[in-house]
């Protein structure tokens, strides 16, 4: 460093100046632990790659096991008989069961509360929404579990006697109660993101409140909204607490949502409880479930991120 | 008169029926949410009104529902969350300022700025029993180099003493909290970055023009303008980690416990752990009990929550 | 007359956009009215700058500047907005290093010292160049921690030397009567004009030579503007002020030298007087008299 040496204007006391080899050592040493943490949030994601796929690999190598087995078979049953089935489908088929059923109530119910709430509502009513929403983003997962099996499960029997003490609609209702605050705050921000300005050019041309809201506000933000659908989706599909409470224990390949589906987080909620020996094939089966499940979300957030950028309108 | 005029009056009403129309279907949308959420509430005070007293706060979990109690999970659940907050604060914050406020020009560095940023944003949406395998292979066995918890490579102290360690860690306080640190660490980096985000570059421009380095600029200035949207945001995070059960359940297991943890190694229950317990089993009583330990918990959820908004509410200016 | 400001102008009216540098002393005698002690024969200069260029990504901001600011003077920039004024004084203490796509090229000295070398520590830098901005930006700190803030990153000192430092920027900042009783208020409870010269006294603590304002008075009340150009004219005797500004009146009220500029290009620079009265160039002309811009 060359110096700049003209004297300070005025003479203030001076003191003495701090040392520059310290404050050099003190902030690369800071520095360092930053990026530290920068390191650590990959080391983690390489992490999780690096233990399922080791861990799939060797349940795949176990002599029961196939990958094509896992991969295209319609029969799940790792526990229970003398011959065991590694199909993966039956789990996924709860899933996206559960996950249809929810994403079903909640995307329609919470895109339309964020319409409302944005264009529509006044602050009055904003102000004994937006705390409900917040109360039930907060609320436990296993809270909502409790809910499917005491409150829900009873009501959908009470009305229709086709469904099961288990019972796939009854966790799929629960699960969107939970996503419904993620949906709606999310497509809420999306869309107050729009301008005033593509509003007012609107009304200006005589639209009604609702031909704004339906027809310029909300396809203005639909890059956001869909990356709120996604996100929700993911969601629901790595929801736990609930299908385990509400879904049931027996995987099977059905569409219907009044019977009893497992899902593949109620899978490994199962084995790692403790029903299965520590290293047996149905332990090992856990973590090939675990991969798919992390690719399914890994998929959605993904594309989430790609349509969040590609097809973003930037408002000045 | 003129044209706007001869329109028909009827294509005008068509219009604005749709617009009634609509609005009354938002504000049914708007109901049911109300009402779920009155409905879940209810069902739950009812269900757990009876059992709710300081019998439950005081005592340990009893294989008889009337004499149940859920304090060993609130202390385990106090615990994990202290080891949850004191690690992922720190790391959370710190990776937040390193996306926010160090951004590089380098177009190498730039790439991988934004690769780290997109790690997050899929960390975010890693579902929370992922993290509770990769806290039992990390944590709880340490990837199986560290020989097994029950036979550990190296210990610090004896399980008589507060603090005793062992490496690999087994199915203790240290791994349950850290496995929580995990889940909850997206949440806290991206909201700090919302907060640092908004603090106004005017702010970063006076301390640089004053010769501030970067640093100086963050802990001067940045930071401290950012603390109470970092607060709010690690609030909300922690609520999330009390009431997380999924990855704690893998670490854990449900184990009927009825002392509270001693030191870091030891084995712990935590609430949503003890409510999920109650609430899978047949037994209707168990039920109620599970409901007054929701309503415990959800009282310490809405007391964060509470604190999180007045800090927001404070500092909003 | 100090070799490094060459003698007079002959400004190419084919081709303004190099004008060479003028001599602003060639006027001071008939010409200052205001202050015939400042003695414009004895200018040193304090910022050289030939053959600048730069660039915002792939649009040229700044087209091959030539001047040289007098040392201890008040020198205004105006010209049109989009015209590269703030650019140019952003570059003096290098803040364009926090725009990614920004460089230049050529010669930017201060004292001598080129500001563009790589070797240049911009934090030292930064030091001896202070910067007051469009918005006044006080941190949101208390007055006297305010004001603290670059001493205290700088300078080992004890409590009464700091305290003696508040005290004389703020009295240099003509703001200590107004808040010597509370010291230890928020920042942001004081008034735009107040908050405005609090920025300078910050700015004056940690002891520059430069003073770089960019449109200081734009955001303030004409009560607030007439208390920050006083306080310019106290100031001028000791820094190094260069102000860009939208006001025509204030550049030609508050400064020794005008430059104007126009589409990235210097167009004119000299005594403020001569710019102003008689400009010799017909974009110039057209300006300060309102007739774009």
């Amino acid at each position: 460093m060359t110096a700049i040496n003209p004297q300070p204007a005025v003479s203030l006391p001076r003191g003495r100046p701090k040392s520059k080899i310290l404050r050099r050592v003190r902030e690369s040493c800071i520095m360092a632990g930053l990026i530290g943490c920068g390191v650590f949030s990959i080391a983690t994601t390489l992490t999780i790659i690096v233990i399922l796929s080791v861990e799939a690999l060797r349940f795949f190598r176990l002599d029961e096991v196939s990958f094509w087995g896992f991969i295209s078979g319609t029969k799940w049953s790792p526990l229970l008989g003398a011959e065991k089935h590694f199909g993966v489908w039956p789990l996924i088929c709860g899933t996206l069961l559960v996950t249809a059923v929810a994403m079903a109530v909640a995307l329609p119910l919470g895109l339309i509360t964020a319409i409302w709430l944005s264009e529509y509502a006044k602050p009055k009513v904003r102000a004994v929404i937006k705390p409900v929403l917040e109360v039930l983003a907060g609320i436990p997962t296993v809270v909502f579990g409790f809910f499917a099996l005491t409150v829900i499960t009873p009501g959908l029997r009470w009305l229709h006697e086709g469904f099961g003490v288990y019972n796939a609609a009854s966790a799929g209702l629960a699960v969107a109660v939970m996503c419904l605050p993620i949906v709606t705050s999310l497509a809420e921000d999306a869309l107050r993101a729009v301008p005033r300005s593509l509003r007012e050019g609107a009304f200006g041309l005589g639209a009604t409140r609702f031909e704004v809201a339906v027809k310029v506000v909300t396809p203005a933000a639909l890059s956001g909204i869909v990356a709120a659908f996604l996100l929700a989706i993911a969601r629901a599909v790595g929801e736990t607490m609930i299908v385990a409470l509400a879904a049931g224990a027996s995987p099977s390949l059905t569409l219907d949502p009044r019977s009893e589906v497992q899902p593949m987080t109620g899978y490994m909620v199962q084995i790692f409880l403790g029903d299965a020996s520590n290293y047996g094939a149905e332990y090992y089966s856990s973590y090939a479930v675990a991969a798919t499940l992390f690719l399914m979300t890994l998929l959605l957030t993904l594309i989430g991120h790609r349509v969040r950028v590609r097809y973003r309108q930037v408002y000045e | 008169m003129n044209e706007l005029a001869s329109h028909p009056p009827s294509a005008r009403s068509g219009r604005f029926l749709k617009d009634h129309l609509f609005v009354a279907v938002c504000l049914l949308a708007a109901g049911l949410c109300i009402a779920v959420l009155g409905v879940l509430l209810a069902s739950i005070i009812t269900q757990g009104i009876e059992h709710l007293d300081t019998h439950l706060l005081m005592n340990p979990p009893s294989r008889k529902p009337e004499k149940a109690g859920i304090y060993p999970a609130m202390i385990g659940t106090i615990y994990i969350c202290l080891v949850c907050a004191v690690s992922a604060i720190p790391l959370g914050v710190g990776t937040a300022i390193l996306l926010e406020e160090f951004k590089p020009r380098q177009k190498t560095l730039a790439r991988l700025h934004g690769f780290v940023q997109l790690n997050i944003t899929n960390l975010a949406g890693v579902p929370s029993v992922v993290y509770g395998i990769l806290g039992m292979t990390a944590f709880v066995e340490v990837f199986k180099v560290m020989g097994s918890p029950g036979d550990p490579v190296w210990t610090l102290g004896t399980p008589e003493n507060w603090y005793y360690l062992q490496l690999p860690f087994g199915r203790g306080v240290l791994a349950g909290g850290l496995t929580l640190m995990l889940v909850v660490l997206p949440i806290i980096i991206i909201s700090s970055q919302e907060a640092l985000r908004a603090v106004p570059n005017s702010l970063r421009q006076g301390a640089l023009a004053l010769g501030a380095t970067r640093l100086q600029m963050v802990w001067g200035t940045t930071l401290p303008a950012a603390v109470p949207g970092i607060m709010t945001g690690t609030i909300l995070a922690m609520s999330r980690a009390i009431g997380e059960a999924a990855p704690i359940l893998i670490i854990a297991g449900v184990v009927y416990i009825t002392f509270t943890p001693e030191h870091l190694m030891d084995d712990f229950t935590a609430m949503p752990l003890q409510i999920y317990d109650w609430a899978s089993r047949p037994q209707e009583s168990f039920h109620q009990v599970a409901a007054s330990g929701i309503m415990v918990l959800m009282a310490i959820l809405l007391t964060f929550n509470a604190a999180a908004v007045m800090i927001r509410q404070k500092f909003q200016r | 007359m100090p070799a490094t400001i060459p003698k007079h102008p002959e400004v190419n009216m084919m081709n303004p956009s190099i004008p060479l540098p003028p001599a602003p002393a060639e006027h001071d005698k008939t010409m200052r009215k205001s202050d015939p002690s400042t003695g414009h024969g004895d200018t040193q200069p304090a910022i050289e700058v030939a053959g600048f260029d730069a660039w915002y990504g792939d649009f040229h901001a700044l087209k091959n500047m030539n001047m040289v600011i007098p040392e201890k003077r008040i020198t205004a920039f105006i010209g049109p907005s989009g015209c590269g004024k703030s650019t140019f004084l952003r570059w003096i203490n290098r803040m364009n290093d926090l725009v990614p796509s920004a460089r230049a090229a050529g010669t930017l000295k201060l004292h001598g010292q080129d500001l563009l070398d790589s070797s240049t520590d911009v934090v030292e830098l930064r030091r001896h160049v202070g910067m007051v901005f469009q918005k006044p930006n006080p941190f949101p700190k208390n007055i006297y921690d305010n004001v603290a803030f670059g001493p205290r990153l700088h300078l080992r000192m004890s409590r009464v030397e700091l305290d003696q430092v508040v005290e004389q920027s703020l009295r240099s900042a003509a703001l200590w009567d107004e808040v010597k009783d509370r010291l230890k208020s928020p920042a942001l409870s004081l008034s735009g004009g107040q908050q405005q010269r609090l920025c300078i006294a910050r700015a004056i603590a940690v002891g520059p030579s430069v003073l770089l304002m960019d449109e200081p008075c734009s955001a303030l009340d004409p009560r607030s503007t007439a208390a920050i150009e006083d306080l310019m004219a106290q100031l001028r005797n000791d820094y190094t002020i260069a102000i860009v500004t939208h006001n025509m009146q204030q550049a030609s009220r508050a400064s020794d030298y005008s430059a104007f500029m126009y589409q990235g290009e210097l167009i004119e620079f000299g005594d403020t007087e001569q710019v102003f009265t008689m400009p010799r160039n017909e974009q110039t002309q057209n300006y300060i008299t309102g007739r774009f811009g």
